[in-house]
């Protein structure tokens, strides 16, 4: 099976898991869910490395990268950090 | 550093991708949530860790300087954001998510053309990343701009806005399949211009209390991006992530529609609603044969009830008035009434906005009901509390065929013995409908904006204690 196909293959599986998990998902908890697979998309991060990070790229890759890298972190940092504090908000009251 | 094997980062992502499937799952129950959120966060370590341990990274020095001031922004912006500005924030990450997603693919475009590793079908993989991380980007700054009140949050709507609309994603994709076929950077550049424009005109149509929708929208392009990216780099985890973000975000703007009785098509090309003049409240009340009522009044029925029901909306947000709710809720508590607060899936500017605003302010989420539950329980109540909330309360979409939300779920606010409705003016909903329930013989409203009425409740009931 070529590697294209085989992504396919795992692309439409997880939507399927996508769809059971999120299906579960607390309406109360909608804004921490929001925040928090903004937080998970994040993961382009893992695309920026590898862009950034290959030796013997011409400088442009290198910057545009580096932008990358920037941005996506202020996602994965702002986002977990911010997810626990509404969570963290959620969770106080249970006496 | 120490390098590990293809093999060993392939079972790394695997372990992360099942990480991120149980923080989701975590979030099934305020009580497991938070420990879904650091499992989300080991799965994002053990990612970029395996990442850079690969052999296929060799320079850190940039990758350190961007992670290091990314790192410090984000920390900061995410301990300092208030509570009712989450709308604006995550709009703004979601932005972030689609630029990165931009400059991995022009990167990775630069990267294989130097080692002449292009073909048609990676160029495609690329031109769709391009595409949608534009898209999410530009129409995410839109949707900022309105939450944050820099932008008009009216539809902003003029003739042929379909047409041109559909001519830009025809002529976006007409350059990207030139730019597969051909390799064209100036195909590739204007391609990614017109999706950046089309992002634009997508979402500035679009009113600002239809927000709930767009936020979930551009949450699920955003995943969307990620996994097309994943796509572009073989990365099998940025796949299963994209698709678990993407559904996340449809499956709100589903649920989001729902709760207004509209289809998905309706809320992004209706451009439904008008923004009405705001006039004097008091004034134009009794021209309409609505009755004001004081603060007094609402206190009298309030304070010897057995129940009052508060319906909190996006007023209450922009007054901030969250934690004089609370002290009202505790006032009253004291002198034995039953306090419940009435959420509408729709409520606010994004999906579940008054929860976070209410448990925020540190009211029990026992005391806070999703509208199916708390509907039957109306009846019973003495009070019900409209806090800037409008539509969601309009007894018209049940009984009014005519109406234009006619079939909306709403809340019977209208069925309590007593209602008041805190409210700034006149001013009709995002839906530019006349609230029927001001009409009802058993409504009143308190003009004013929600926090100084609440303070004001607050107030007259600590003056009067038992």
């Amino acid at each position: 099976m070529p590697e294209t196909l085989v992504a396919l293959y795992i692309f439409v599986l997880s939507c399927f898991i996508g769809y059971w998990v999120i299906w579960g998902v607390t309406p109360s908890l909608h804004t921490p869910l929001i925040a928090l697979t903004n937080a998970i998309s994040g993961i382009v991060i893992v695309g920026a490395l590898l862009v950034t990070g290959l030796e013997g790229v011409g400088t442009t890759a290198e910057i545009i990268g580096f932008f990358a890298v920037l941005l996506a972190s202020i996602n994965v940092f702002g986002g977990f950090l911010v997810t626990n504090r509404m969570l963290a908000m959620f969770n106080k009251k249970k006496k | 550093m120490m390098e590990i094997s293809v093999n060993a980062q392939a079972i790394a992502y695997l372990v992360s991708a099942i990480l991120f499937i149980l923080a989701l799952k975590g979030l099934t129950h305020p009580a497991s949530a938070r420990r879904g959120n650091y499992l989300a966060m080991a799965g994002m370590v053990i990612a970029i860790v395996a990442t850079l341990m690969g052999s296929e990274i060799r320079s850190y020095g940039f990758i350190l300087a961007g992670v290091a001031v990314g790192g410090v922004i984000g920390t900061v912006i995410a301990m300092r954001i208030q509570m009712t500005a989450m709308p604006q924030l995550v709009a703004a990450l979601h932005s972030f998510v689609g630029m990165a997603a931009v400059l991995v693919a022009i990167g990775t475009f630069l990267n294989k053309q130097a080692d002449g590793l292009l073909n048609g079908v990676l160029m495609g993989e690329l031109s769709a990343g391009i595409i949608i991380g534009a898209i999410t980007f530009s129409g995410s700054v839109i949707a900022f701009g309105k939450l944050q009140g820099m932008i008009s949050g009216r539809p902003v709507k003029f003739k042929g806005q379909h047409l041109l609309n559909a001519l830009l994603a025809i002529a976006t994709i007409g350059f990207a399949v030139h730019f597969a076929l051909t390799e064209s950077t100036v195909s590739l550049a204007i391609m990614t211009l017109l999706a950046f424009i089309l992002g634009f005109t997508l979402i500035i149509p679009i009113g600002g209390a239809d927000m709930p929708v767009i936020v979930s929208m551009l949450n699920s392009y955003s995943g969307w991006a990620a996994a097309a990216t994943g796509f572009t780099l073989q990365n099998n985890l940025l796949i299963i992530v994209g698709a678990l973000v993407g559904f996340s975000g449809a499956i709100l703007s589903l649920i989001m529609c729902r709760a207004m009785n509209r289809s998905i098509f309706n809320v992004v090309f209706g451009g439904f609603g008008t923004a009405a003049v705001e006039g004097d409240g008091v004034a134009d009340a009794a021209q309409k044969g609505v009755k004001s009522a004081a603060i007094e009044d609402a206190i009298y029925w309030m304070e010897d009830a057995n129940k009052v029901i508060i319906i909190p909306g996006y007023g209450m947000a922009v007054a901030q008035a969250q934690h004089s709710m609370k002290e009202l809720m505790e006032q009253l508590e004291a002198r034995g009434v039953e306090v419940k607060f009435a959420i509408h899936p729709v409520a606010g500017r994004m999906p579940g906005h008054m929860n976070v605003l209410l448990a925020e302010a540190d009211i029990p989420y026992e005391n806070v009901v999703e509208m199916d539950e708390i509907n039957p329980e109306f009846a019973t109540a003495d009070v019900a509390l409209v806090v800037g909330a409008n539509d969601v309360v309009n007894p018209a979409a049940k009984d009014d065929p005519t109406s234009p939300i006619y079939g909306m779920p709403v809340l019977d606010a209208g069925k309590a013995h007593h209602v008041f409705v805190i409210k700034r003016s006149m001013r009709p909903g995002y839906s530019g409908v006349e609230n029927r329930l001001y009409y009802q013989d058993n409504c009143s409203l308190v003009f004013g904006d929600a926090k100084d009425v609440s303070e004001g409740m607050v107030n007259q009931l600590k003056g009067s204690a038992h």
